[in-house]
């Protein structure tokens, strides 16, 4: 990818001395973080920043600006910061590395709606062009409540703070993307109303995860998959996302949103897109989003009478999980008593077109289930015939199922068929296993990282556009309206167990849902 | 952390014997802990002095998590007739359910140095087939390194990757002809290449602005200035950036400590100008200052937390200040059990600038290619 617009990404032809060197350049870049004394700015945000700044991959010139709502000077605010990281940085830091960072990093305190911040904003950008002596990119970052995100968008808009000349604005904006497609929609025009879609960098962070952009490495760097990749070889699709814990001190957040909104709607679907698009012209961020778009819009929206035998919900109710007690969902701090909010969403899906059509894409997420994991399992389907015959040769005769995990152990695993040792032609299934910490050197970066070096260098492949945002919608919602009009309560399932039963009826035929 | 060790060893041995002890060993340490696995990455082939080899193991040690999964340590004596070998796997960590632990292969082989001219004969059992092998080899035994990559009746060598550091070589020339002659039949990855990696990537910054791009083509002056013993590193820095702005660069000339040449570019002359200095702890560069004939300044020294980045700009109007600015371009040092690690990581790794830096710094030694 080559442009000459500040801060796109560049290539030799444009600065020769860009060739061979593993980080590019990134155009020198202020970032305004609202929310910035939020969880995430602490956990994650700052974090990712200092370990850019580590390995030295910040743009040469660099401003970080906070603003949020709590009582902060400057100095209370780079002293929090210095804090979370070193609280929440994957590697111990290097103190010196950690003051420059944030020596010259300013706070900017007030509402989101009130326009003395904005002019504040202004300022304290102004000063960093001044300092550098030349015009910063901004990125601003939507690290808020989403009832935020328009008022923060129309103030930007407001103040001009949302183009400049001879430099690059963007805004990226945090999930989730709106509650329902039409606040999707509206939050879509608010947006656009005031940037481009150019401008527009859609967090999910799920595709910043370097086992997630292994889906497109896999897919399409590997002859041997692509011919088998569609309907005549692939029997079913089973994506899993489930969690051992609970929800934690998160019962606001969750309670409103649910495991449909949480995670279905988002990184499940960013998942199906990615391992059913066809083939990029090229790994840019118009030709990925353009095929991944199109997987979503082949997906029908249910409607309200297919709802029940496409999708399941449920709660957790009290259980074991690695051997203590635990309580159900009703029973956590801060969860209403007749909350209806799933903890647990399964959905089966299809993709109607050429390369798909017939095969069933499963789908599901929750809390509180057996074990952490985040998988992908494309099972093909079984030989048509099986040699070998006697009862006690067959049994270990199984479809093969490729396994692409993204947590906790990343990797891609194969079961195959092969011979018990012995005299017999007894067949067992084993796997064939990569996984990517005994394969590679490099200690994989958190997607926080990927996602904020991506978005100051105007990168978006990694992120998700406006009508990404809609198709997905556009399946969820209407589950989600009907599951407001049902009977509760929700069916359960014990903490720590598989799931709820009534999973196993979106199954067809002999379908299984792996053990999580 | 703890740390699992399963062991074997033999004197007297045969690289056969050796290769059935590692295959076993994986099979007992699979059994006595699942969860362990064998990481498949890099074979490095190291050849040591014998004598010094505690203090190669020390350095191996201290570059962390950019380990070889297959270390094969050749430690050689002079009078030495037979073969002892240990081969040791270790996994390390404290491993929760559910995750895993990569085993690190280690052999040590004790050679004598009639056996260096046939290494690879010795070798060739010891490595896991398919992966990529790099070779370094810190006391020199150029035999035992083209043994290992130059493949034995015309087949194929058994390293692709040489690790290097020029800057341990007593005589700059020599060091970048053998760099030079290493390169045409193997990758080579020059750990006084890779010191310069944080100034390429400054300066490349420095410079990417599209407003900037275009004074890259006025520069008129460069200067480095490094560590005694890096000079190396100074001559591959302004290599590089010869070669990538298509200067042609003449012999440098000795003027005291000072190195000076021109190297002629489009639009003319570029001074060039390289300089020792004492007070570094780690090698390689100190500083790197460019000037172009707009009359723009940019300098790049070593600094707490970083670069120190200063850029000055002539005033623009007759009465206005100059511009000059000085910041901080962030990074950590990575020190140099730090940047052994990165030279290992490289070994998986191609940079096509190399060898044309390298060209242009046998150039500026005068050095005929």
């Amino acid at each position: 990818m080559t442009t000459t617009t500040a801060g796109q990404t560049t290539g030799p032809e444009d600065n020769p001395l860009v060739e061979g060197l593993e980080r590019l350049p990134v155009h020198p870049t202020a970032l305004v973080i609202f929310g910035a004394t939020g969880d995430l700015a602490r956990r994650k945000l700052l974090p990712a920043l200092y370990n850019l700044a580590h390995e030295g991959a910040l743009p040469e010139r660099f401003g970080l600006v906070g603003s949020a709502r709590s009582e902060m000077t400057d100095d209370a605010f780079k002293q929090m910061a210095i804090q979370s990281v070193r609280e929440f940085s994957r590697r111990a830091p290097d103190e010196k590395v950690l003051a420059k960072l944030f020596a010259d990093t300013r706070y900017v305190i007030g509402s989101f709606d009130d326009h003395e911040v904005y002019e504040g904003l202004t300022d304290a950008l102004d000063e960093l062009d001044k300092t550098a002596g030349l015009s910063l990119n901004r990125c601003f970052y939507l690290s808020t409540a989403p009832r935020f995100f328009p008022v923060i968008v129309d103030c930007l808009g407001r103040h001009d703070l949302a183009d400049r000349e001879h430099a690059e604005v963007r805004v990226i904006i945090e999930k989730p993307f709106g509650r329902s497609l039409e606040e999707a929609r509206k939050l879509n025009a608010r947006v656009l109303s005031v940037f481009d879609e150019l401008q527009v960098f859609r967090i999910d962070h799920y595709l910043g995860k370097e086992t997630v952009q292994n889906v497109l490495a896999l897919r399409f760097a590997n002859n041997m998959f692509e011919p088998l990749w569609n309907r005549n070889y692939i029997d079913h699709v089973q994506i899993t996302a489930s969690e051992d814990i609970g929800i934690g001190s998160r019962a606001g957040y969750y309670d409103s949103a649910g495991a449909l909104r949480d995670l279905v709607q988002n990184h499940m679907l960013q998942l199906v897109s990615l391992l059913c698009m066809e083939p990029p012209v090229a790994f840019e961020a118009d030709a990925v989003r353009d095929e991944k778009a199109k997987v979503l819009r082949a997906i029908s929206a249910p409607r309200p009478e297919e709802v029940a035998q496409m999708a399941v919900r449920a709660q957790y109710a009290a259980g074991t999980v690695a051997g203590a007690d635990v309580p159900g969902y009703h029973e956590e701090e801060g969860v209403p008593e007749d909350s209806q909010t799933e903890t647990f969403a399964a959905l089966r899906l299809e993709v109607h077109n050429w390369r798909w059509a017939g095969v069933p894409m499963y789908l599901r997420t929750g809390k509180r289930l057996a074990r952490k994991v985040t998988e992908i399992a494309v099972t093909l389907k079984p030989v048509p015939h099986v040699a070998f015959q006697a009862p006690q040769m067959s049994t270990g005769v199984r479809p093969n199922v490729l396994v692409l995990t993204m947590q906790p152990n990343e990797g891609v695993s194969l079961s195959i068929g092969a011979k018990i040792p012995g005299s017999r032609m007894a067949i067992r299934t084993v796997n064939m296993e990569f996984l990517y910490g005994t394969a590679f050197l490099s200690q994989s970066p958190e997607a926080y990282e990927r996602l904020i070096i991506d978005a100051m260098r105007g990168d978006a492949t990694l992120f998700t556009r406006n009508d990404e945002v809609e198709a997905q919608w556009r399946i969820c919602d209407p589950i989600l309206k009907t599951w407001e009009t049902m009977p509760w309560p929700l069916p359960e399932y014990p903490a720590g167990s598989q799931g709820p039963a009534e999973a196993r009826n979106l199954l067809i035929g002999d379908s299984r849902w792996r053990m999580i | 952390m703890s740390t699992t060790d399963a062991v074997w060893s033999e004197q007297d041995t045969t690289p056969s014997a050796i290769e059935a002890a590692l295959r076993r060993l994986v099979v007992e340490c699979h059994a006595a802990t699942e969860q362990c696995v064998p990481a498949r990455t890099l074979n490095l082939v190291c050849v040591v002095d014998r004598e010094w080899s505690g203090e190669i193991a020390n350095r191996l040690r201290r570059v962390g998590r950019y380990h070889a999964s297959r270390t094969v340590v050749c430690a050689v004596e002079p009078h030495r007739r037979t073969i002892d070998a240990q081969a040791t796997i270790s996994v390390g960590g404290d491993t929760r359910a559910g995750e895993f632990a990569a085993m690190r292969e280690l052999v040590v082989v004790r050679v004598g140095e009639h056996h260096l001219h046939d290494l690879d004969t010795i070798v060739d059992p010891l490595v896991v087939t398919d992966l990529r092998t790099a070779v370094w080899s810190p006391h020199g035994h150029p035999e035992a390194v083209d043994a290992l990559t130059t493949g034995r009746a015309g087949g194929t060598p058994i390293a692709q990757v040489v690790l290097t550091d020029a800057v341990d070589e007593p005589e700059v020339g020599a060091a970048l002809a053998r760099a030079c002659e290493l390169a045409e039949r193997s990758e080579v990855v020059d750990l006084a290449w890779l010191r310069c990696t944080p100034w390429r990537e400054r300066l490349a910054a420095a410079y990417d602005p599209p407003a900037r791009r275009s004074e890259l083509h006025t520069l008129s002056k460069v200067s480095v200035r490094y560590r005694r013993d890096s000079l190396v590193s100074g001559l591959l820095l302004v290599g590089w950036l010869c070669s990538r702005l298509r200067w042609r660069p003449d012999q440098l000339t000795r003027h005291g400590e000072l190195l000076r040449g021109r190297a002629r570019a489009r639009r003319g002359e570029v001074e060039l100008r390289l300089e020792p200095v004492d007070e570094m702890s780690t090698p390689g560069l100190a500083g790197v200052e460019t000037r172009s004939d707009r009359g723009t300044m940019l300098a790049l020294e070593r600094g707490e937390g970083g670069l120190t980045a200063r850029r000055r700009e002539p005033a623009k109007r007759r009465g206005d200040d100059v511009f000059e600015h000085v910041w901080t371009v962030l990074g950590a040092s990575r020190g140099e059990p730090g940047i052994l690690g990165e030279g290992i990581r490289h070994a998986l790794m191609v940079d096509p600038t190399f060898k044309p830096a390298l060209m242009a710094a046998r150039r500026l030694l005068g050095q005929r290619q």
